[in-house]
């Protein structure tokens, strides 16, 4: 296997394992919408970290984290219908990124790669850096999980009995735009919350408690990035797109068959 | 007659404004240890609004609320919206409102789960529950610290009437049991009743209050509720444009704008 498969395998291996439990979450508190308009506000951290010459993963989280948290605030003040907040966030982000970084003259700027993913790129340098990223996350993620999913299931019971609400949801906030600004490596802006999103939903169907769903929707998710890679190697097709596409047939397959013993 | 309850919480003066409408205004109320108040009024007179606030889930506008130092809630919400995405079994569900230090003794959970009938339930996910079934659960994860206080939204909502007789006659002997302070919101004065120390009769400000015997005799409470209203109070389309004098200490005899409204 040459090396920069390697590499790629590993990365997306690694982004699909944190992406389970963080995904999961998502899908439990409907965050679909909200993460698609973070993944989209990434490509302002793109060119917001080109412009300032910082780490590029790093320009991108912190974008993702400040608009997550801007988001909040508008969406409690319910000054307008949240889905119709959401379709504005997001598509007036990704256009103001596509269009300040076309302002930028690099020869070497990728922006399907942006767009899509380029997980062939990954070398030995990122991996170390998705690898420390998602540790940091399953760390925050294990360490406040009885808190988070109290919230999930209802936030007045949870202050009530003392759990500090915003801030839990800050902090879930925080993992969902670190991830993305590693996962956009893998799969790109626009197709980050599927992975996010479709091995959860896929892992539904065979879960009975919260922790199997998570553990279930990174499986799924590794098996998903290991046979999207196989696509794309062979058929030479784009290996983001690839990803996802296995994950939505994974998806599919599930729900199509019968609920072996259990309550439809 | 008995020694004096502890004071659990009192509030004095308290209001709550949204835009330029109060929603409850001068409301100044007592909650006492062992004892059972039910905060009964029409559809949007503020019940849940009231109750909201008493546990800091919503922002004041007036007044002030002093509690108990370190007294422990157990707060039982009017429903429980729970994604079908989300795989919980009844078990689990407990397990979430569990505190390291405040918990009941073994043998007081077993009393109280079998008091709940809610044993064979502990592995069937939260989405399967009948209404009724989800109450009792919500009621067991509100008893789970020990609470000093239990607040109670509306428990007997989606429950069938044998069913709500049956919970506010449960709600009673956790109070027994555990001695604990009970506020609760009802609609129906007539089944709460029998379970209630002391009612307050609420439709934005506290038109009434006391005894339940007492305060179904008030001309406050009928003029809220209407003559035969009390049974179907849900229903009740409030047409309270008149004057009335209130009754008791709480409230000072004169004409109160929050009556006015239709």
């Amino acid at each position: 296997m040459p090396s920069f498969l390697l590499w790629a395998w590993l990365g997306g291996l690694m982004i699909a394992a944190i992406a389970g439990p963080l995904g999961s979450f998502m899908v439990w508190r409907r965050m679909a919408y909200f993460g698609d308009t973070l993944a989209h506000a990434a490509l302002l951290g793109v060119a917001l970290g080109l412009l300032l010459q910082v780490n590029l993963s790093l320009a991108v989280a912190l974008v993702c984290l400040l608009l997550a948290i801007l988001l909040s605030t508008l969406m409690h003040r319910r000054i307008i219908a949240t889905d119709t907040l959401l379709g504005i966030l997001s598509h007036a982000s990704l256009s103001l990124g596509l269009v300040s970084l076309s302002l930028f003259d690099h020869q070497g700027l990728d922006l399907m790669g942006f767009l899509f993913g380029d997980l062939l790129s990954i070398n030995a340098e990122d991996l170390v850096w998705i690898g420390s990223a998602c540790a940091l996350v399953l760390i925050i993620l294990v360490t406040i999980w009885k808190p988070l999913l109290a919230i999930t299931v209802n936030e007045e019971l949870a202050q009530v009995e003392g759990i500090n609400v915003a801030w839990m949801r800050t902090l879930l906030m925080l993992l969902v735009a670190i991830v993305i600004a590693v996962a956009m490596k893998v799969v790109g802006v626009l197709l980050i919350t599927s992975l996010l999103i479709i091995p959860a939903a896929a892992a539904r169907r065979l879960s009975t408690s919260p922790e199997q769903m998570a553990l279930f929707a990174s499986l799924l998710g590794m098996l998903a990035v290991s046979g999207g890679l196989a696509l794309s190697w062979f058929y030479d097709t784009p290996a983001g797109p690839s990803v996802v596409i296995i994950a939505s047939g994974l998806f599919f397959v599930l729900y199509s068959l019968p609920r072996a013993g259990r309550h439809a | 007659m008995m020694s004096m309850p502890q004071v659990l919480m009192s509030a004095s003066n308290l209001g709550v404004k949204r835009g330029d409408r109060w929603l409850i205004k001068d409301i100044n109320l007592t909650l006492h240890g062992g004892q059972i108040t039910t905060v009964i009024g029409p559809n949007g007179a503020g019940k849940s609004t009231l109750v909201r606030s008493l546990l800091k889930l919503m922002k004041t506008s007036s007044g002030k609320i002093d509690a108990m130092a370190g007294l422990r809630i157990g707060y039982m919400p009017q429903k429980l919206k729970l994604e079908n995405t989300l795989p919980l079994t009844v078990e689990r569900f407990l397990d979430l409102g569990r505190h390291k230090k405040h918990t009941l003794s073994p043998q007081l959970w077993q009393q109280l789960l079998h008091r709940c009938r809610a044993e064979k339930l502990l592995t069937q996910p939260m989405q399967q529950l009948s209404g009724g079934e989800t109450q009792r659960v919500l009621l067991l994860r509100a008893l789970l610290r020990k609470p000093h206080l239990l607040v109670l939204d509306e428990p007997v909502q989606g429950v069938d009437i044998t069913g709500q007789v049956a919970l506010y006659d449960l709600i009673k002997q956790v109070r027994d049991i555990l001695g604990c302070g009970i506020l609760m919101v009802s609609h129906d004065l007539h089944l709460v009743m029998a379970a209630t120390d002391h009612v307050i009769c609420l439709n934005q400000h506290i038109c009434c209050s006391g005894h339940p015997q007492q305060v179904s005799q008030d001309p406050a409470f009928t003029d809220l509720f209407g003559e035969q209203g009390a049974a179907s109070l849900a229903l009740y389309n409030h047409q309270h444009n008149h004057h009335h004098t209130s009754h008791g200490d709480i409230i000072d005899g004169q004409h109160h704008e929050g009556c006015n409204h239709a």
